[in-house]
This record gives C-alpha cells, structure tokens and sequence, in this order.
C-alpha cells in the first residue's frame, strides 16, 4: 500500500481506543474515507480509515488492531488519501500479505498504476452477459452447475470438509475450450491457517500454477480488521489484469466466513444497531461491493470470475453469511457433510446447489446441444431417487414398484459414478454428459420426460 | 448555504440549512453530489447523499436546490435503462466509461432529439388537466400522448405541430392565472402520488402467459402481487417473465439492489424478443432502472419511487402498466441502513418504525383508475414485488408487512426449485385474491366455465399432498387403485402443465386457449382414471395408456397446432379409455380388495 505524503497532517491527539477503532479529537478538514498511518509510542507504524468524519473528531478504523496505541505519544497522521494499491503485471506470481506487503522474501514489485481499492461500480448498461464456458474438470460443476467466465459462483461448504482441495482442483484445471488466452488465478486468503495456507502455496507450486497466479494471505494470527482490506486488493489486483490487461481471472475467496466475522467485530466497536446475529444491517451491501466486483465489460477482452469460499457456521445454509451471498451471487455449490461420509468426493449436493448464469453458457455452440436436457433430467431423476430413500427408511424396499427401485439405484449410481471423481481427474464435458447418459439409460426411456425426443433418438443407447 | 460537519457512509450531516425543506434535493460538496434532505433539526440537515462520499470532508458546501427528488417525464423514457435517480446509464458510460464516476450529470430524456408531435387539441378549445394535447410515436409499440399536466386548465391560445424538442413549447393555454407554456417534458417529484379521477377494481387478468399465474393464481390489472422466495427459487426468472410476456401496454423494471449480470440479461435479451401480440421487439415497451446492490445504497432507496412514478405516468395516458421491483427487500434494508446511520429507534430485525407504512405507500400506487381529463380514459398500474427473505422464512418483517396488503401472493418453494419445478410457485401455499374478480373475464374470453376446473384442480392437488403423507408411512401399493390414480393425475398436473420451461423457445409462453386447453385434458385424464381404477383397471394398464405420452408433449407444441390438434387428443383419450374400460364392468365389492391382497407379505 502506498500514499502520497501531500495534504497530510499530523496529530499527537488519540482520545479514545476501543477495540478495532480508535477516535483522534482537535483535527480538522479530515475526509470520510481518508487512510491514516499510525505510529506507536514504540515506532511501529499501523494503517487506518476514517469510517466517520466530524468537523473536529475522527473515528478510525485500524487495519493492523490497536494494540500498543496509547493516548498520549501516538502520532497519527492523515495522508489525504483514499486507500489505493499499486497496480502492475509485477504482481504476478507474488505472494503478499493482507495489507499488500510482499512476504516471499522478493523486492517490493514496480507499479505502473495506483488504484483505489473500493473499485467503482460497473455500469449496468456496460456489462457484457456473461456466456462462456469455463470447463473445471468436475463433473459435478461442467454438468449441473456450470461455471461461465464473469461469473461468482461460491462454495458453501461446512468445517471439515474438503472446499480447499476442490478450489485448488478447480484453480488447476480451469480451462476455456477450444481457447488459448491468457488466463490467471487469484487467491485471497482471509483469516486461514498456516497450514491451509501452505496447503494453497504447496499446490500451486507443484502443478507450477503459481506462475499464473497472485497470493494475497491474511492469517488466523494475523489482526482480523485486516480481513476488511485484503479482498479489496485482490479484487483490484484482479480488475487490473482483467480490464487493463485483457486476461482470464478467477479469484478465489478463503473464507467469507471470517471476513464478515471481521466486519461484525468493528459494527460491535461503534455500537452500531445489530441485524440478523449481530451482523451489521449493511452486511448484504459490503458483500455485494465485492461479488458484484466480479464480470465482463462490453468489449474488453478480460473478465473477473470469483469463487469464494464460505464455511456455514453450524452447517445452517439460512445462516445470515451463506444466506446473503446466496442473495448476490449467481448460485451457490453446496458441500454435503453426508456424501462426504460416504467418502464421495467432492462432496456436492447438486440438489441446493445452482448456476444461474448456465442457461447460457450450455448448449449448441458453448458445450453441446443436450447438456440443457440432460442436467434437468439428472436433477430431476436424482431428486426422485433422494425421496424415495427416505421412503424406503420407513417402509423397506420390498414395498417399492420396479420402477422406484430403478430410481433407487440411479440415484446411488448417480454419487458414486457422477459426483465422485479423482482429486486430480479433469473430465472433459463430453465425459461428464456421455456419463449422464449412461445413468440415464437405466430407467424407462417413457420416463425420460425432460428431455426433447431427439436427443433421446441422438445420444441414448439403451443397455442391452 | 450550509457546510458540512460530519459524514458517515452515505449520511452527510450540514449545518445552516435554515429555509431548507424535508425532501428537497442538495448538492454536497465542491464536487456537486446529489443528495435528499431526510431530516432537519432547526438550521441542521441530515441528508442522504445519492453517490458514494469518500474523500468528502466536514467543512465542504452543501447547496440547496429548492426541488424535491423529481423524474423528467416525456419522450425518450421507452426503452432507455436508468439508475436510482434517473441518471441515464448509456449516458453516463460514455462520459465515464465502464465503471461509474461520481459527480456526474447527465438529463435523463435527450433534449436535441426531435419528436414528431402530432397534435389531437384543437387552437382555441378548452382543455382541463389530463386531455390529450396531442401524440407522438415514440417506440414502435407505444404511443405517447401528451397531457395537460395537472393543475392546469384553460383555453389553448396556440399549439404547435410538428418536430419539436422535448422542452420546445409545444402550446400556450390561457388559465384563470395566467398564460401557461406547456411543453412535452414535464417533472414530478418521485414521493408524490399522481393525481387521478376514480381508483376501479382490479377485474380483468394480466395475462402473463405463465400457467400456474394465470390458471391458478391470477393477478388483475392494476393489482399487486408478492413473490416471497429464499435464493435460488426463480424470483427473478419469474419477474423477466412476466416482463417478457405480460399483456401490458408499457412495463418498467426495477432492478433494486440486485446483481448487475441480472440486468444485463435484460438489455441483451428483451431487444431479441418478440412481443406475441404484435411481433415486435419487447424493449420497445419496457424502462429499466437498474440501481445494482453495489450501487449507493440511497439510490437504491429511491429507484422504487422513480420506477412507479414513470409507471403512473403512462398510465396517466390510459395505459395498462405493468411495475415489476426486484427486490424490494433490498429497497427495505437500504431503508434499514440509512437509519441506523441516522441512529432511529430501530423497529423489529433493526427495520425502522415506518417500514410497513412505506411498503403500504408504495403498493398503493397500484390500482385501476380514471386518468384526469374529459375523454373517460381507463389506465392501469399492476405492481410484482418480488421479496427475498433471509433464510427463505416468512416471518420476518419485510414479508409480513407485504403480504397485509397484496392480493396474490405466489408462495416459491425451495423444496420444488431443488428438484427443479419451475416455475417454483406452490400450489398449495398460494392464493391470489382476484379469482372472483377475473371470473367473467374467462367466461367472455372462452365461453367456459374456468374457475370450477381451476377449483377441482386445486382440489386434486390438496388430495395428492393427504395421499402423500399416507405413502410416507405405508407405501403406494398399500393404498387402493382410484387413489392411485389420483397421485398418478396429480404428478401429471404438476409435471405436464404446472411445470414450464422459461427457456423453451415454445413453452415459454403459453397463450390463455392453451393452458385451458391443456387443463381441461389433463383433468379428463384424471376422472377418467379414477373411474378405470373403480372398475379395477390396474394403474400400470392406465400409465401404459398411448395418451399419457401425447399430455406430456403439449407443452412442446405451437399454439396454433395444439389448437388444431385439441379435438383430437381429446377423442382419443376418450377412445382409450373407453376401449380400456370395455373389459371391465363397474366394481364390485371383490375387485376393490384384489390389488392389496396381492401385496401382502
């Protein structure tokens, strides 16, 4: 992070520390918004913002926590400045702290822009739909929940399960078909562990992808008011080499849950009025600012793909967290604790989860002609299969007519075969729908409601 | 005039504001930010400013303007995609480019382009408020007449003809105070209500071209509807739909704190429809305000009343107007926002107090009226609202407050959306409460009687959900043949006409002949199987039944060939039947228990 040293003015007069926030009194002409560098009594130097300004008062919010911030021999300094960050295609293949430090041990990379990290939002009327096709690898996402570049599409995923191993599949495989263009990763990591963390760093090095990619890491040890900048930098970083640079980004987002713990820790700080759970009222607000960051601009070559990743506390999908950014983001991949124990992975519950923006990145053109067809089918012939277990809990399986007991077996075909794949196994879309088919052809073809008779005619071939 | 002291998020606090008014409209700052006066305490204002505040400082000017919050109406609204307060977003991109700047202004109608006005007064007559001075074709599909605007009346002194400019003059009108210039543009502040003669019932449908709506729940013109939903349950597809195919005249759609890719799917997909009663492109209709929920969060506050201030305005012309506001949660958590900025009492879930009143306000504007004027003219203003409840549980504020007053509700279910039946509108748990009103409408229209099916489906349906929780304890097999049927006619009426494909280049709209046609074979099948099942007729002989395949693919089928074909099909599901049912006799005591002794272990 840097700042112009113009406009800025000094004070010795902190009046209040409490908590993340800190209130300097006797200022004037301070700007709401303003970045504010701090030095402690013992020389260390800490970054705020101004989150309320007043004709002779500021409050502060101090990214690196307050402590070791005294009353009395405190310097602060107000630069004059929004918060901005140093842009240029030396970010890539860095690893940086959340505040923007470089922590691999390289020099401070050479920036050819500064940006502000609050980005500005897109015009509606310039966005460009987005539409095409970003092959993962899993059959799970390609087939039923398909990810299109300009998309945000997070995973809500519970403690324990596997969402890091499927982000860093997802970050490895991720291609455009039948496209060599330039395509990066993003990571932004808030408020993970060491290991998570290394677990990330490792990966990426391994499979070299590290090479197309920038690394923004808050730690758990790390101050958690940090959380509040972090995805802001990735996020500007990303929108340079998207709509600058013309390049294929995908952000990825570790974790949400702890950004909005962050947010709700400084809502507490200025006894601010609580919605749902002690969430700030304008919680959905601060994370729309950030998914809606995500997309493509009329006719720039670049696009902004995120993917972030939310633990739900308690596994409660109606949690205020996933519920919000189930509200902005288009879908939402489910994690299931209960296809994880069944040693599924990756552990995706198809039936909450969705793509909104799929219906037009499939299809004739993009994928194939019958993908639209065949997911719906899938979908529906799962979810049948799903009611018909709870049905068998209670009456057996003798009770049951041919046909459930084929949808009883589709639907245990469908997890094992479908949605369980390799860690490291890239399916193309034309094996994941060829699969789909094959589970498809094990029920009554009269069954087959969803799909148009001439796909039917085209793709199915009965077993014999 | 006054000078900021304090700011904080989108409220700015300005002292020596003395004469301001509540509701007027400020600049703040030397970089001219649009704001609206929320409060006032002797000389101080609180304001809530429209464009984001960083960098501002206390001490900075802030200028009244002595408006309220005003829309310009007049020529130039069809078609055009606005934010919160109007501001022209093709406009503003090319003075911006692709992200929006602050500070900038654009007028929201284009002033140099010229409309052919084609005047309908004559020199020399008396108008009062509300007559049509004359037209001007503005889109293909709408013609927009020019009203005396309210408060005016008199004799007309002149009145031009021809190509003019929307602030040209286009007449002069002689008033008991004076000479008035009227011309094309005119501006209304967005939180007044625009005045009328006659508010009407609701009764004549909207027809949407949506099966579940029009069939089982229908809205009226100039009628309100909520459509309460957890994410992820089609509120949004089911809005463009409506918008897509609604019988409306002129639609205005409020995008209000939703995602931008939404309303970019709009942009690029209405120009490439085609309206079904005149063949031409839907945009030719439709205004968009799109105040995107990353776009201030005061904008978003005020993009409802700007949407349904232009609605009101068309229908001021004797046009049936359809609004639909996505979401209007996200209109009440911006409400939320601001005041807990202004730090206010805080009401249920942090909600302020005057939440359910604003929600009340707004749907009000809804309804079937007079216009203003002397030619008897009858226009409309239907309202959707699309509401979006955390954690999908409808007892929370927004939701409870909204449905006290709409009239349909259309209950989405995330049980239905995962299995994905779309659209995700529960049978059960809806209502819609212009089903009396619209009756006569479809006797006129079909010369049948449309609500007894509508009801014996319903019926059906809530005889499937009783059936159900017997087979979650017993099984199907334990219960007996005509109930059987009736679950296997009730997955039929769900699968093969609830069900409807938006994206189905056929299915997406089904005119009002078809669902009834469609309806009334689906019900034939239904009667007709529970009577095969009373003569003992086995369900797997019934399912096997050639018709069955037929019912499933009508929603595939053109109207005009399903027209055609509708006799037929209904022939030969009389004929199955009839062939099936020749064998068997009526029942008898003996045949009803057959099938459950089969089955017992």
């Amino acid at each position: 992070m840097k700042s112009e040293i113009v406009k800025s003015r000094e004070y010795l007069t902190v009046a209040e520390v409490s908590g993340p926030l800190m209130v300097v009194g006797g200022v004037s002409g301070i700007a709401y918004g303003e970045v504010v560098e701090i030095t402690t009594p013992d020389g260390e130097t800490k970054h705020g913002q101004v989150l309320d300004a007043y004709e002779n008062r500021a409050v502060v919010q101090v990214y690196e926590g307050t402590s070791g911030i005294d009353t009395l021999k405190t310097r602060v300094r107000f630069t004059g400045e929004t918060i901005k960050f140093g842009v240029g295609l030396e970010l890539f293949g860095r690893i940086f702290s959340g505040r923007g430090e470089p922590i691999d041990g390289g020099p401070k990379p050479i920036f050819e822009d500064e940006w502000d990290v609050h980005g500005a939002p897109i015009n509606p009327a310039a966005r460009e739909y987005p539409s095409e096709f970003i092959q993962t690898g899993v059959s799970s996402i390609d087939g039923m929940n398909t990810l299109v570049r300009g998309q945000k599409l997070p995973i809500f995923s519970g403690s324990g399960l596997p969402h890091n191993e499927l982000a860093a599949q997802i970050a490895r495989q991720a291609k455009v078909l039948g496209e060599e263009e330039k395509f990066c990763v993003i990571f932004c990591g808030m408020g993970i562990t060491h290991e998570e963390a290394a677990f990330f760093t490792r990966d990426f090095e391994r499979t070299g992808a590290l090479e197309r990619a920038t690394v923004f890491l808050n730690l758990a040890s790390d101050p958690a008011i940090e959380r509040i900048l972090t995805p802001r930098l990735a996020l500007t970083t990303a929108e340079y080499f998207a709509f600058t640079q013309g390049m294929h980004v995908l952000v990825i987002l570790v974790d949400m849950t702890n950004y909005c713990e962050a947010l709700r820790e400084i809502s507490a700080a200025r006894s601010e009025v609580p919605g749902r759970r002690g969430y700030p009222g304008y919680l959905y607000t601060d994370l729309a600012t950030m998914y809606e960051r995500a997309g493509r601009i009329g006719k720039k070559k670049g696009s902004v793909t995120q993917m972030p990743i939310l633990t739900m506390p308690g596994d409660d999908i109606t949690h205020p967290i996933p519920d919000l950014t189930g509200y902005i983001t288009e879908g939402q991949l489910v994690m299931d604790r209960e296809l994880h124990r069944k040693a599924i992975y990756p552990p995706l519950n198809v039936l909450p989860s969705l793509s909104r923006l799929m219906k037009d990145g499939i299809g004739e053109g993009h994928t194939r002609d019958d993908h639209s067809d065949v997911s719906n089918q899938l979908y529906a012939a799962y979810a049948e299969g799903k009611d018909l277990r709870a049905l068998v809990a209670v009456v057996g399986e003798e009770a049951l007519t041919e046909r459930d007991r084929r949808y009883l077996d589709f639907a245990d075909r469908f997890e094992r075969e479908f949605v369980n794949q390799r860690r490291d196994e890239d399916r193309t879309i034309e094996t994941t729908l060829d699969l789909g088919w094959e589970l498809l052809s094990t029920l009554p073809t009269a069954e087959l409601k969803r799909v148009d008779p001439k796909f039917i005619e085209k793709y199915l071939r009965p077993r014999e | 005039m006054g000078k900021i002291v304090r700011i904080t998020g989108p409220v700015v606090i300005a002292d020596g504001m003395k004469g301001a008014e509540m509701y007027e409209l400020v600049k703040v700052s030397e970089e001219g930010l649009v704001g609206e006066i929320i409060g006032l305490t002797e000389d101080r204002a609180t304001i809530q400013v429209y464009e984001e505040t960083s960098g501002i400082k206390p001490g900075e000017k802030v200028e009244g303007t002595g408006k309220p919050l005003s829309v310009e109406l007049g020529p130039g609204l069809v078609g055009a995609i606005y934010d919160g307060t109007q501001r022209p977003l093709t406009v503003i991109q090319m003075k911006t480019g692709d992200m929006i700047k602050r500070g900038v202004f654009a007028h929201a109608l284009p002033r140099d382009k010229k409309w052919e006005f084609v005047p309908k007064a004559k020199q020399g007559a008396e108008v009062v408020e509300g007559d049509v001075l004359g037209t001007v074709k503005e889109s293909k599909l709408v013609e927009h007449r020019i009203l005396v605007p309210p408060g005016v009346n008199g004799r007309i002194l002149e009145l031009a003809d021809g190509g003019h400019r929307i602030e040209d003059i286009i007449t002069t009108i002689e008033t008991a105070d004076g000479k008035r210039e009227v011309a094309m543009m005119q501006t209304w502040p967005v939180r007044r209500v625009r005045p009328f003669k006659e508010k009407f019932d609701p009764n004549e449908p909207l027809i949407s071209g949506q099966r579940v709506i029009d069939t089982f729940f229908p809205i009226a013109k100039g009628g309100t509807a909520a459509i309460p939903g957890g994410f992820g349950t089609g509120k949004t597809v089911m809005l463009h739909q409506f918008a897509k195919w609604a019988a409306a005249d002129v639609v205005v759609y409020v995008g209000c704190g939703e995602r931008g890719n939404e309303m970019c799917d709009v942009l690029v997909h209405f120009p490439e429809l085609k309206d079904p009663r005149s063949g031409e492109s839907l945009m030719e209709r439709t205004t968009l305000i799109a105040n995107t929920s990353n776009m201030p969060v005061a904008a978003r506050e005020a993009s409802v009343y700007t949407g349904i201030t232009i609605a009101e305005y068309f229908r001021d012309m004797g046009y049936d107007v359809a609004l639909m506001a996505d979401s209007t949660s996200r209109w009440a958590e911006a409400m939320r926002e601001i005041s807990g900025r202004l730090e206010e009492m805080p009401g249920e879930e942090g909600f302020p107090a005057y939440l359910a009143s604003r929600l009340a306000n707004f749907y009000e504007r809804a309804g079937r009226v007079r216009t203003l004027g002397n030619d008897e003219r009858f226009g409309s203003v239907t309202v959707l609202g699309a509401v979006s409840p955390p954690g999908g549980d409808l007892s929370e504020p927004v939701s409870q407050n909204t449905l006290r007053i709409v009239k349909v509700f259309w209950a989405l279910d995330t049980g239905l959306a995962d299995r994905r039946h779309f659209p995700a509108i529960h049978w059960l748990n809806s209502y819609s409460l212009y089903v009396d009103n619209v009756r006569e409408w479809w006797k006129q229209k079909l010369g049948e009687d449309w609500r007894a099916l509508r009801d014996e489906s319903i019926a059906m349906l809530q005889k499937e959900a009783e059936l159900d929780e017997i087979v979650k304890l017993v099984g199907p097999d334990a219960l007996p043949g005509p109930e059987r049927a009736v679950l296997e006619a009730a997955r039929m009426m769900r699968e093969d006409f609830l069900q409807q494909f938006a994206f189905h280049e056929v299915d997406t709209h089904c005119p009002v002949e078809k669902q009834f046609g469609m309806l009334k074979l689906v019900l034939d099948f239904y009667r007709n199987s529970v009577e095969a099942a009373r003569r003992g007729i086995s369900i797997e002989e019934i399912k096997k039944l050639p018709i069955k395949e037929t019912i499933a693919g009508m929603k595939r089928l053109p109207p005009e060939k399903f027209t055609k074909e509708r006799e037929k099909f209904e022939k030969q599901l009389k004929e199955q039947f009839e062939e099936l049912m020749r064998t068997r006799k009526a029942p008898t005591e003996g045949e009803k228990g057959e099938k459950r002794d089969r089955k017992e272990p």
